[in-house]
């Protein structure tokens, strides 16, 4: 029997990045309904930074989580709903929204080094019924064994699963591997992956995690997502099949969704450019990608000296906030250098 | 004058041993006993060093104590709820760095005036006393319709306390911009970075406005950022008021005094040194009373 891969599709949630998180509720609902008939196995919605999101510091949304969360509920006939919601931006309060309108799947996603802080999150998801999915962000930063114990955390918590997101898109193959390895031999609960494509590695490192042990891995339409976005959805669909896996999805439908549905709604193309590179190159979370871009152009620096600074100072997911400082300082500091002249 | 008014600390963790070193320099507040409930305690000890009184009964130490007028609770949210009956039956004024919130919120350059009475005091969180005082500040001149803050806080100055509740935090914050910030909506995130060697504590306050007068914004931040520095030292602006359409963008830096804690944890510095603010502001108050009554 072919081996299942459970694939999760973000567009509706990661994808959103890549549209200043402005899908209206209707958008959402016409592409949750293709990818649910497409026979998708979970389906993400909601703002790029999870429950809560909406904000100055991340972009508001074109509507509210519970918009969000009414509207596509109606439309899912078999998908699984899966909302994130990453402790510190969003709270129980939204959880309880989340489960209310029928979310079966909560991922909570917390830097690598802090998943203490998603202990009550995992808990509250399980009391409601949920499937609870520890995820870990940025696991780039840190080597294979802090992953791993990390990992155990989110497990001791009651986890049902555990995901390893290179959320910078700055890992090669053999950091993939290394990791879910690592995390394969320190838990019991199944293990997941998220991939960005900034270095162009995204199909590749999330075929080396499956090889690795990962059963559940997401991806969305067109790639759409933070900074050069994700593992392509309907062709990731396509090479699981030609490798002899099950992915319950049919590829037809699913291109259809992809080309006919998403396509029209994208902002801008999604490619690896030289600020996306510079993400996945410098280690930087992706959704810095707009945030730096608009700095940029407000005081009038490269988007990609912001980028590369920002990796410098070690900065979190979240702190879209150092892009501002970053750029200001670097705006000041070329005014010092014009004025020595 | 009468010499100072007596006080006690309960809960010898970073906080207290903080707040005990900070103590030791006031001018209105004589610092007579650190209780806990650990007998190996490594903050009992410290303050057995530093010739304080401690015990290791907690609270029952403190009660009956007539001399005692001031307590810091810097315990967790769960004792205060317990903590709080108790102090004030007996008389003694509570000052809570816990997020019980008992008492009214107090952030000293924007509210202390309005409850030097209350008998007991709630501190906020540290992320409230490091931006209210902004958002207070252009709410005077601007008007604000909705406050933003973004609390990036090195991951070990982040003890589990805050740990396991972190939504006490964005949400005991939250209100607090709305309660004594004065916005009509408030909304609060945390991120805790693990970078080595740590970071410094950064905010980041975003409003929306109804009165984008740049001057009188500027003006008042900077007025407000001198008043705080008067308690925080090292509460700096980093990034001046940046005034876009209705939106105003301003960037703190609070690092800390170093007296117990490392600098880097200006998060618990601003917690400490605001309840010192607060302590010595009753003491004072207290003092000039009994000197009236000798009169």
């Amino acid at each position: 029997m072919k081996k299942y891969i459970r694939i999760v599709d973000t567009t509706l949630r990661d994808g959103m990045h890549a549209v200043s998180h402005q899908f209206t509720p209707d958008d959402m609902a016409e592409i949750a309904e293709g990818l649910d008939r497409a026979g998708i196995d979970t389906i993400e919605i909601g703002h790029g930074d999870g429950l809560g999101g909406s904000s100055y510091q991340y972009g508001f949304a074109a509507a509210s989580d519970e918009e969000y969360l009414k509207t596509v509920s109606r439309v899912l006939k078999n998908a699984k709903l899966d909302i994130l919601l990453l402790p510190g931006i969003g709270t129980m309060k939204e959880l309880e929204l989340a489960a209310k309108y029928d979310a079966k799947v909560a991922r909570i996603a917390t830097h690598v080094t802090e998943a203490d802080i998603g202990e009550q999150h995992i808990k509250l998801a399980k009391e409601l019924g949920m499937e609870a999915i520890g995820f870990l962000m940025m696991v780039h930063m840190v080597p294979p064994e802090k992953v791993a114990e990390q990992a155990k955390l989110f497990e001791s918590y009651g986890a049902d699963r555990v995901y390893i997101t290179d959320s910078a898109g700055a890992m090669t193959p053999k950091d993939v591997v290394a990791r879910i390895k690592a995390v394969k031999e320190a838990v019991s609960i199944p293990v997941g992956y998220h991939a960005h494509n900034n270095l162009s590695l995204a199909m590749a490192n999330t075929l080396v995690a499956v090889e690795a042990g990962a059963d559940m891995v997401d991806a969305t339409c067109k790639g759409l997502g933070a900074g050069a976005g994700n593992t392509q959805t309907e062709v990731l669909v396509a090479v699981l099949d030609k490798l002899g896996y099950s992915t319950g999805v049919d590829l037809y439908k699913i291109m259809d969704v992809a080309d006919d549905i998403v396509a029209p709604k994208m902002k801008r193309p999604q490619v690896i450019d030289k600020n996306s590179l510079s993400i996945g190159y410098a280690g930087v979370y992706g959704s810095f990608l707009l945030h730096a871009l608009r700095g940029a152009e407000k005081f009038n620096v490269d988007a990609r000296d912001i980028l590369v600074e920002c990796g410098r100072r070690k900065t979190v997911g979240g702190q879209e906030d150092m892009i501002i400082d970053v750029a200001y300082e670097l705006s000041q500091k070329r005014r010092a250098k014009l004025a020595n002249c | 004058m009468a010499k100072k008014i007596k006080a006690a600390i309960i809960g010898p963790g970073n906080i207290g041993m903080d707040l005990m070193f900070k103590l030791m320099k006031s001018e209105y507040i004589e610092l007579e006993m650190v209780v806990g409930i650990i007998p190996e305690s490594e903050g009992l000890a410290l303050a057995r060093e530093n010739g304080y009184k401690t015990s290791h009964e907690g609270i029952k130490a403190i009660l009956g104590n007539k001399e005692i007028k001031i307590v810091f609770d810097a315990t967790g949210a769960k004792p205060h709820l317990m903590h709080a009956p108790l102090l004030k039956e007996d008389g003694k004024i509570a000052i809570d760095l816990t997020p019980a919130a008992v008492g009214p919120y107090v952030v000293p350059p924007v509210n202390l005036g309005e409850h030097i009475d209350s008998p007991n005091i709630n501190m906020v969180t540290c992320g409230g006393q490091a931006t209210v005082p902004i958002v207070a500040a252009i709410n005077e001149v601007a008007d604000v319709e909705y406050a933003e803050i973004v609390a990036t806080i090195s991951s070990r100055s982040a003890g589990p306390g805050t740990r396991q509740n972190i939504d006490e935090f964005t949400q005991t914050t939250a209100r607090a911009l709305e309660v004594i910030g004065g916005a009509e909506k408030g909304k609060a995130i945390i991120i805790l970075n693990p970078a080595e060697p740590p970071i410094i504590m950064r905010d980041t306050v975003y409003t929306k406005v109804k009165n984008p007068d740049e001057k009188a914004i500027r003006d008042a931040v900077e007025k407000m950022v001198a008043k705080v520095q008067e308690y925080v030292p090292g509460y700096r602006s980093k990034v001046p008021p940046i005034v876009d359409g209705d939106k105003v963008t301003t960037m703190l830096e609070v690092e800390g005094a170093g007296d117990y804690l490392p600098k880097y944890s200006g998060n618990l510095d601003i917690m400490t040194a605001a309840a010192k603010a607060v302590g010595e502001r009753i003491a004072k108050k207290l003092l000039e009373e009994t000197a009236k009554e000798v009169v």
